[in-house]
């Protein structure tokens, strides 16, 4: 170091930031700033694409030069770029939403900017959602109900209109109820009853009756549905694109309004509430691009909670002979290091593992043992919740283990010693002092376990995630729980929207919310645990010393 | 076995040529002594003595420990400790001990002094209840806590948290209460608390007490025994070994030229 003034000398200097290490302080502070920058923006990014994906925009309705012709376009503003052609000259660019993918074949339109003459928002378009082709942007025309068609503006069409709604809702809970529940029980029991005639339990007689009857019941239902879908095709929505072709809905497949051009901010609040609850509520639709995803947060949440009722106890059970019991010699030490580097191994072996071991084997050996009435069907011997669940156990694993031998390890040696000179035996001190005091760090582990667990994807796939299970594992059919059903996953659901998905624009939206979802399942989860570690550790806090 | 005769046995614990090695490490040399049953027998020396060690060995706390080993005996009441017949468990129900540090469970005071009879699978209430407050009485904690019994024992002053500690250890009615520098961790006022308390303890209890305050030994022991790296350098009435030390090393211990 060089000073500028040598009249001023200092035998020991201690001004001078490298001296005193300063710049390492402010390095580390710099870590840690760029960590939280960047979990905070990846956050903040997912957060605000999440959210604006249910804001209802606005509509707009272009008249746009397209090859010399003038066309009419409706519909949201979904991207603004920049794009050079071969001139070297900038266009702006939009990406528009239109719908009606039934008119058109694809939902977005992109249009240069030059080529648009004149925009409006007329208050009188409509956002339609209906259960196929995606939503539709229309200008309403009439409704038409075997009492007869009542135009637009017309006395009573609001009413109408109101009253083909709950009507398209009802047919189809009625519809849901014939078709997913009692045609089920009905071709659940015809399939029990061939299993049955091969291994000759029942006298064929009695099952040909049987038979008979069930398929008279059967066509029963089938005969109601088709009525029901007939009703509700009497009743419908006519309504005009901008280009001027007609689009007509049956109530059945009528899901909503929504006039963006006319609701109010507050009415546009309502909106995206309203979307939000559907999201989460409803069953996916259309390849999973349109819908809801309750199905994928059931299972999520599901199998992280089974997964972690499976690696607590082992974890702990693991963790409490190894510190407490085990003599710590080379052998105890060999298995810490495998057990440290089970955590390192890639998760896709783990899924790997688990299909051959769980599924194939244990899976298989079940089937064989008791559901052999079934085969070749497999029950268990094919990828399901609880597969998956068992493979993430073991995946967590180390996570528990460690984090319990920690947490016994920071139990004071005194208190222990303390119980053992009270009468206590070695299992009695560890279950009345040492485990209580070192729950807390037992907790700490399990919620580090269910974090990873949760937002774990790749051995999914092979052990029982699937694009599209509507069937819960958890539901209203006895025997009520079915671990050997496949389920879907909010982390594969993001995966299959994003990269699987026939329609990856319109998909877009809904990954940018799921991943949003994703991350509050998964915080949800782990607040909880947090929530419940607390109280603990104010019943069993250890002294401070 | 009767635990108070007419006569107090002089040879109620017997350690006789009584070795232990840790590891390696010696730890203490060829030891005999006898304690007599309901007097305060005091264990003093510097640092790493062993006399520490030798009161851990009397409820057979040392065997936790990997790697230790020992020679010779120590015999309570006649029976010897490492009999094959004895359990180790039964064994520390009759031997009470309160730590240097005192160590309540995160439990509230009443379940800390019950937790020996609770272990003990004993759980009638009214026998728990008795405990607690004969427990507490005799360890002169009664008056200040007999209103919050069920709250936490981390709510105590470190004083009462030993006096609890103290309770706890006596609540099973052990014959033999083993001290390990109970005043360390405590204020000079705690300390005189603790120290009055095994004054009046002694009727009862055979109690062994290592202790750094010379002082505290003189004020409340019967007899004193002074180690010397592992080695019983004298061991008497503590007016004698306070006032007329046959040995040099502990004339220059208790004087305070080494510590």
């Amino acid at each position: 170091m060089q000073s500028g003034s040598p009249k001023t000398k200092t035998p020991f200097a201690t001004t001078g930031r490298s001296r005193k290490g300063e710049p390492w302080i402010w390095l580390t502070a710099a870590g840690l700033a760029l960590g939280v920058a960047m979990a905070l923006g990846l956050f903040l990014l997912i957060l605000f694409k999440g959210a604006a994906s249910f804001w209802p925009g606005r509509i707009d309705l272009m008249e746009v030069s397209i090859d010399g012709k003038t066309e009419l376009i409706a519909g949201y503003v979904t991207q603004e770029t920049e794009r050079r052609d071969g001139a070297r000259k900038v266009h702006e660019e939009i990406q528009v939403f239109r719908g009606n993918k039934d008119l058109n074949g694809e939902a977005f339109k992109y249009i240069d900017r030059a080529n648009i003459l004149k925009s409006t928002r007329p208050e009188s378009i409509l956002l339609v959602e209906r259960l196929e082709f995606g939503p539709a942007i229309v200008n309403g025309v009439a409704v038409e109900t075997p009492q007869g068609r009542i135009e637009v503006g017309k006395h009573g069409f609001s009413d109408a209109l109101k009253t083909m709604l709950q009507q398209g809702a009802d047919s189809r809970v009625r519809l849901l109820k014939i078709e997913r529940k009692k045609i089920g029980a009905i071709s659940r029991e015809l399939e029990a009853l061939g299993r049955a005639k091969r291994s000759q339990s029942v006298a064929s007689n009695i099952a040909a009756d049987r038979r008979k009857v069930l398929q008279r019941d059967f066509d029963r239902l089938q005969a109601e549905a088709a009525e029901i879908r007939a009703e509700t095709a009497k009743s419908k929505f006519v309504g005009v694109a901008a280009d001027g072709r007609e689009i007509v809905v049956q109530s059945g497949s009528l899901l909503g309004f929504f006039e963006s051009n006319r609701a109010g901010f507050f009415g546009r609040v309502g909106e995206m509430r309203h979307r939000i609850w559907k999201f989460l509520k409803d069953d996916p639709r259309e390849a999973n691009t349109e819908g809801g995803v309750f199905p994928a947060i059931f299972g999520t949440v599901i199998m992280t909670l089974v997964m972690s009722l499976f690696v607590t106890p082992f974890g702990v059970i693991a963790a409490i002979y190894l510190r407490e019991y085990a003599s710590q010699g080379l052998f105890v030490r060999i298995v810490r290091i495998c057990v440290n580097n089970l955590a390192g191994v890639p998760s896709i072996v783990f899924g790997v593992f688990g299909l051959a071991f769980f599924v194939y084997f244990v899976g298989g050996y079940v089937d064989q043992t008791l559901f052999s009435d079934k085969l070749p069907t497999p029950t268990y011997g094919t990828p399901g919740i609880f597969w998956a669940s068992l493979t993430l156990a073991l995946l967590t694993l180390p996570v528990v283990i460690v984090a319990t031998e920690e947490a016994l390890s920071a139990v004071p040696r005194g208190v222990r010693e303390a119980a053992l000179a009270c009468g206590a035996s070695k299992w009695q001190a560890i279950q009345r002092i040492v485990l209580p005091a070192s729950l807390p760090g037992i907790l700490t582990g399990v919620i580090l376990a269910m974090a990873r667990g949760a937002g774990e994807v790749a051995p999914l796939m092979l052990v029982g995630v699937v694009k599209l299970a509507p069937s819960l594992p958890i539901d209203d059919i006895a025997p009520y729980i079915h671990p050997e059903r496949k389920f879907m996953h909010l982390g594969f659901h993001i995966y299959d929207l994003g990269f699987q998905s026939p329609d990856a624009e319109a998909a877009k939206p809904i990954v940018y919310a799921t991943a949003l979802l994703l991350i509050v399942v998964v915080v949800t989860l782990n607040l909880t645990a947090i929530l419940i570690r607390n109280r603990l550790k104010k019943r069993f806090a250890v002294s401070s010393f | 076995m009767p635990v108070n005769l007419p006569l107090s046995r002089p040879d109620f614990i017997e350690v006789e040529n009584f070795s232990f090695h840790y590891g390696e490490k010696r730890a203490i040399f060829d030891i005999s002594m006898k304690i007599p049953e309901n007097q305060v027998t005091a264990l003093i020396g510097p640092s790493g003595c062993g006399k520490s060690t030798l009161l851990r060995n009397i409820n057979r706390m040392n065997d936790l420990i990997e790697g230790v080993r020992h020679e010779g005996d120590i015999r309570i009441g006649g029976t010897s400790l490492y009999d094959p017949s004895v359990e180790v468990i039964s064994l520390r129900k009759r031997v009470g001990m309160v730590f240097q540090k005192y160590n309540p469970f995160a439990k509230s005071i009443y379940e800390n002094v019950i937790f020996s009879l609770r272990v003990a699978g004993r759980s009638k209430r009214s026998l728990l209840d008795e405990t607690v407050e004969r427990a507490l009485k005799s360890a002169a904690l009664w008056d200040e806590v007999k209103d919050r019994l069920h709250d936490s024992a981390f709510g105590l002053s470190g004083g009462q948290q030993q006096r609890l500690c103290i309770a706890r250890a006596i609540a099973n009615q052990p014959e033999i209460l083993l001290m390990d520098e109970p005043c360390a961790a405590l204020d000079p006022l705690a300390t005189l608390k603790i120290e009055e308390l095994i004054t009046r303890l002694k009727s009862q209890y055979t109690i062994v007490i290592v202790t750094h305050n010379m002082e505290q030994a003189t004020r409340c022991s019967d007899r004193t025994a002074f180690l010397y790296m592992g080695k019983l350098a004298e061991y008497g009435e503590t007016v004698q070994i306070f006032e007329n030390p046959s040995n040099p090393e502990t004339e220059a211990y208790i004087t305070g030229r080494f510590s």
